[in-house]
């Protein structure tokens, strides 16, 4: 048995290497990937990002170049950590900290250590970024902003989160990724492709030679510019308007559903969120929670749209044949129904008919011409899936479809929604009747009340709202120009914009007339409440103004909206009427209205709910008193 | 019945196919290990690819040489062979070169000769003078001393030129002692050393001596008869005493980069920072060859594809980690086939041994057999990270003139002798 020793030996020693083998190179062994091969060296080679031109071809954002220092961990070797910290003008905590945090990330890939080098340091570093193993500079492209306004229109871009680099293999950690805005709508077209090389290295960190000749590199794309449909000078404008206001506006062109100019208050300059002070001014536009300057309050804030409703009231009413243009309603400045608490009436009483209606904004008449539309039908569930179909055909209580980040639904309630409040069935066009003035369950958002103004100006259809105009070299969605039609027949238009021109006429916004210009309006206040202590307490109202000029060639339709600012003539009027007027005639002639919308501020209003105090609301004094001081908010919630 | 002439060639072609399958794999991989840049000059003398050519076209002068000589003259000169090996060997002493810390090199013009390749083939042959000649009775006290001499003898020499691999590779004699019947106890004691020394290591010495504690006495009461309590209780004191003895062994006697060997092959380390930073410096070359291995993967990257291999990751790639090229470029099916043919190879070696009529012979044929199975263990199995670092070239594979001469040398002694077997008697 002797001679067997070295025989099985030999045999098994052959069994065990063979099944070593097997683990390493089949059991454990993953697809090979470039990528993480650290033989391989992955020289990115990133695109032009694409120009960003307003609608009159004015250059909104351009590029400018950056450095970034990269770092693979796994790579750096022992270095003069003194002579490389004050190349890169840090200290050594702060080397520690990007070191650790690369290393957390990922030894083998690589993160970015230092960000936006000034270009000369980048100089500096070059010429000696050959002594730090492990580390390189990644040339970048930053945007560079020609406009100080539109910032929420424009969105910005960001270094990518892990987050999105596993949703999508494309992104590399420190690569940049629009965030908002037209830069996260046309990403894609904007960005291009960036191009790679394989590089073969050695183990000493140098370059032998493209890996298999170049077989798998790829060239840039580059990306492509885009002209957005925003008017840069009405833009500007309506932020100038907006300042020390909270609030959105929402301006369409009616024929087309390009946005002309979508304002956000308050807003910040893109220009902050641009090279090596961006993360510092992130975390603090971010973080401001009280007046939330990231946040698009055109496409985002939710609100009762109040009386500029209550034209679709009216369409509704008309359509379904429950009133006729004369019908008429006595007012006595109440609406009482139902053994209830009246609904009060602003309209000065008296006698009103359609036209009066609209133009004096008379809650009991629409009350009726809601009430009438529900109870023409024999269940009030049915009549009210009837009218909500109605109204939702003018782009409410859904998303629009416009290509920016897609915003709130709002609320149209239906027979349905009301079925699950009342469970056992009983209610009625009563019981809901504060949706006749625009309040009870209905919200809108200020898009969506702008392209309901819009729908009205083209007398029933609309085109979805984009802020696209033109991208190189391709077409746009063919959605933008296929037009979406209500379900109101056109004759009904007629009566009710006339009502909307005498709101300027001889209505509710009649000291905002624009001389030269006829403009259709819609006053709009709407009772809003929050929490102080977990108290309920109501607010100033807010202030909201839908209007479409000219009259009978409609070129711009604008919904305006002011938090907290009072009844709907005060601010969203003014500022709509010079809206108007600016678009239209390309100047302001209505100077004195300009000076007082642009000097008086709301902050102290918003400061009320949190200085602790008992307080006023709807107090119509403040217009006589200038606020150049601003006070900032106190935080104690 | 052949006719005389045709005899003369009654080689065992088998194992000289084999021999031809590793040095022809073993070329290619070379040359994939050392080239650079695009361009390879197949005759560029100063580049390893390019001597291993050499190397290898002498060896088929050498192989001519060796099969000319009549198979007796190498039983008889067994003797002398020996005594000019165990010079050369001293030699080194005084002309000897250092590369890489150890004194094992002769310098002649522009070539290095490394006689401690050529003393196995030797020792080999003095080990089967020994054993054949009929005075000699292996299980005599006196007889297992002067084998153990004869072994030692290099083995100690080749230590003292601080190429403690090379020393290691004397131990394979041991299968040819045992085949020859060297008493089993030896055999059981190797055994129990290094499972001992191993868990100790591994476990600790505590851990070890209660473990042998539960054994001996469990071995003692179930074998009560055959197994006296004496008996017993002397392999506890020495089993304990060994795995104190190792502890002490490692902690004193090896050199910081031997004990770091060892921790990484045992995983005694357990702090993850300080295991990548030996990863970055003692285990780089391992390290580095598995890896290499591991991105292999089925098929291998392709001939001269290795990225690795390219990009000279693996240090040594050509010489001591050649296998590590064969695992990238050739996947598993490649460096599966490799360990076959060298399975094979010892195993026809082995199988021709035992057919031979002279003691001599098959004494030697073992030895050889023996020999390149236990530098290929330790080499493939280093590279796979299966056995710690030891710097041993992998046969008739690795770069090196030395190497390749001398187990040509060793080879083809034996295929000689095995064409002679016909007029042994």
């Amino acid at each position: 048995m002797r001679q067997f020793l070295l025989f099985a030996s030999v045999i098994l020693v052959g069994l065990l290497f063979i099944s070593r083998l097997f683990y390493l190179q089949v059991y454990t062994s993953n697809e090979h990937d470039l990528f993480e091969d650290n033989a391989i060296r992955k020289v990115y080679d990133y695109p032009k990002r694409g120009f960003v031109y307003d609608r009159n071809g004015e250059l909104l954002v351009a590029n400018q170049p950056s450095y970034d220092v990269m770092v693979i961990p796994r790579e750096v070797e022992p270095l003069d950590t003194l002579e490389f910290c004050s190349l890169l003008k840090i200290d050594k905590a702060q080397f520690i900290k990007s070191y650790n945090k690369a290393r957390h990330y990922s030894p083998r890939l690589p993160s970015v250590f230092v960000s936006h080098l000034s270009k000369e340091d980048y100089a500096v570093l070059q010429e000696k970024m050959r002594k730090f193993d492990g580390f390189y500079i990644q040339k970048r492209s930053l945007r560079d902003y020609q406009t100080s306004t539109a910032a929420n229109v424009l969105g910005f871009i960001a270094e990518v989160n892990q987050g999105i680099i596993e949703k999508n293999p494309y992104y590399k950690m420190g690569d940049l990724i629009g965030r908002k805005g037209i830069e996260e709508s046309y990403e894609k077209e904007l960005r291009g492709t960036k191009g790679i090389k394989f590089i073969q290295k050695d183990r000493f960190n140098r370059n032998i030679g493209p890996y298999k000749n170049g077989k798998f590199d790829t060239i840039p794309v580059q990306g492509k510019d885009i002209t957005i449909t925003i008017d840069k000078k009405l833009q500007e404008y309506g932020e100038l308007l907006m300042q020390n206001k909270r609030g959105g506006i929402v301006a369409i062109e009616p024929k087309t559903g390009e946005i002309l100019s979508l304002v956000s208050a308050p807003t910040y300059n893109p220009n902050l969120l641009v090279g090596r002070p961006r993360s510092k001014n992130f975390s603090k536009l971010h973080y401001d929670s009280i007046r939330t300057p990231l946040i698009d309050r055109g496409l985002l804030r939710m609100h009762e749209p109040g009386s500029p409703f209550k034209a679709l009231i009216a369409l509704t009413a008309l359509q379904e044949n429950a009133i006729d243009p004369n019908t008429s309603v006595s007012c006595s400045g109440a609406y009482y129904y139902g053994g209830r608490k009246p609904m009060g009436c602003h309209c000065g009483s008296g006698r009103r008919n359609l036209n009066s209606g609209i133009a004096k904004s008379c809650n009991s008449y629409f009350a009726n011409a809601f009430r009438k539309t529900i109870d023409k039908y024999d269940d009030a569930s049915q009549a009210m899936d009837i009218w909500s179909d109605h109204i939702k055909s003018f782009g409410l209580g859904d998303f629009l479809g416009y290509d920016l980040p897609p915003g709130k639904k709002g609320n149209i309630p239906n027979g349905a929604y009301y079925d699950k409040w009342y469970p056992d069935f009983r209610w009625g066009a009563t019981t809901i009747i504060s949706n006749s003035i625009g309040q009870g369950e209905v919200l809108v958002t200020p898009i969506q009340l702008a392209n309901m103004t819009a729908a009205i100006a083209n007398r029933g259809y609309y085109f979805t709202p984009h802020i696209i105009k033109t991208i190189e070299g391709q077409n746009i969605d063919e959605k933008f120009a296929t037009p979406k039609y209500t379900t109101i027949d056109k004759q009904h238009f007629e009566p009710v914009i006339q009502g909307l021109y005498d709101v300027y006429n001889k209505g509710t916004a009649n000291f905002l007339r624009v001389p030269g210009i006829e403009i259709c309006g819609k006053t709009g206040t709407a009772e809003n409440f929050t929490k102080i202590n977990n108290v309920r307490a109501q607010l100033t109202d807010h202030s909201i103004f839908i209007a479409f000029a000219p009259k009978n060639n409609p070129q711009i339709a604008i919904a305006v909206f002011v938090e907290n600012g009072y009844y709907g003539a005060r601010w969203g009027g003014r500022i709509a009427s010079l809206m108007i007027e600016k678009y239209l005639k390309k100047e302001v002639t209505l100077k004195y209205m300009e000076k007082l919308v642009l000097e008086k501020s709301l902050e102290e209003e918003y400061d009320k709910p949190y200085s602790g105090k008992p307080f006023t609301i709807n107090d119509g004094q403040k217009l006589q008193y200038l606020h150049l001081e601003p006070k900032n908010a106190e935080t104690d919630r | 019945m052949l006719r005389q002439t045709d005899r003369k060639f009654k080689f065992d072609w088998i194992t000289i196919l084999l021999f031809l399958l590793l040095v022809g794999f073993g070329y290619l991989n070379i040359l994939s290990a050392s080239h650079t840049g695009d361009v390879i000059d197949y005759f560029n003398f100063s580049e390893p690819y390019g001597k291993q050519l050499l190397f290898i076209f002498l060896t088929f002068g050498l192989i001519i040489v060796i099969l000319a000589f009549d198979a007796k003259f190498y039983e008889r000169f067994s003797s002398i062979i020996y005594i000019v090996s165990i010079l050369s060997l001293l030699g080194l002493f005084i002309f000897g070169k250092n590369v890489n810390g150890a004194t094992s090199w002769y310098g002649i013009g522009g070539m290095t000769l490394q006689p401690s390749e050529f003393a196995k083939a030797a020792t080999a042959l003095a080990v089967a003078k020994y054993l054949s000649d009929l005075n000699t009775n292996i299980n005599n006290l006196k007889d297992q001393i002067s084998i153990f001499v004869i072994i030692t003898i290099p083995a100690f020499l080749i230590l003292l030129q601080n190429d403690a691999g090379s020393t290691i590779v004397y131990a394979s004699f041991f299968f040819v002692l045992y085949r020859e019947g060297l008493p089993k106890y030896y055999l059981t004691l190797g055994v129990s050393v290094m499972l001992i020394a191993v868990s100790s290591l591994k476990f600790g010495a505590l851990a070890t001596s209660i473990i042998a504690v539960v054994l001996v006495f469990g071995f003692y009461f179930l074998n009560k008869k055959k197994v006296s309590l004496f008996q017993s209780i002397l392999a506890l004191v020495v089993t304990i005493a060994m795995s104190f003895g190792v502890k002490a062994f490692y902690d004193n006697v090896l050199k910081p980069h031997q004990k770091n060997r060892i921790t990484i092959w045992l995983s005694l380390e357990k702090d993850p920072a300080k295991l990548e930073a030996m990863k970055k410096t003692f285990a780089y070359n391992l390290n580095e060859s598995e890896k290499a291995i591991r991105e292999g993967r089925f098929t291998g990257k392709g001939f001269m594809e290795g990225t690795r291999t390219t990009g000279k990751f693996v240090p040594e790639q050509h010489t001591d980690y050649i296998f590590s090229t064969v695992g990238e470029e050739w996947g598993f099916l490649g460096s599966a086939f490799v360990v076959i043919v060298f399975v094979l190879l010892i195993i026809r070696i082995l199988h021709l041994a035992e057919a031979q009529k002279s003691q001599f012979s098959r004494v030697y044929g073992y030895a050889v057999a023996s020999i390149i199975f236990i530098h290929f263990l330790i080499n493939t199995g280093m590279v796979m990270g299966l056995i710690p670092t030891v710097g041993i070239p992998l046969p008739f594979f690795s770069y090196g003139g030395s190497g390749l001469w001398g187990f040509t040398i060793l080879l083809f002694i034996f295929v000689k002798l095995d064409s002679n077997k016909i007029n042994e008697w």
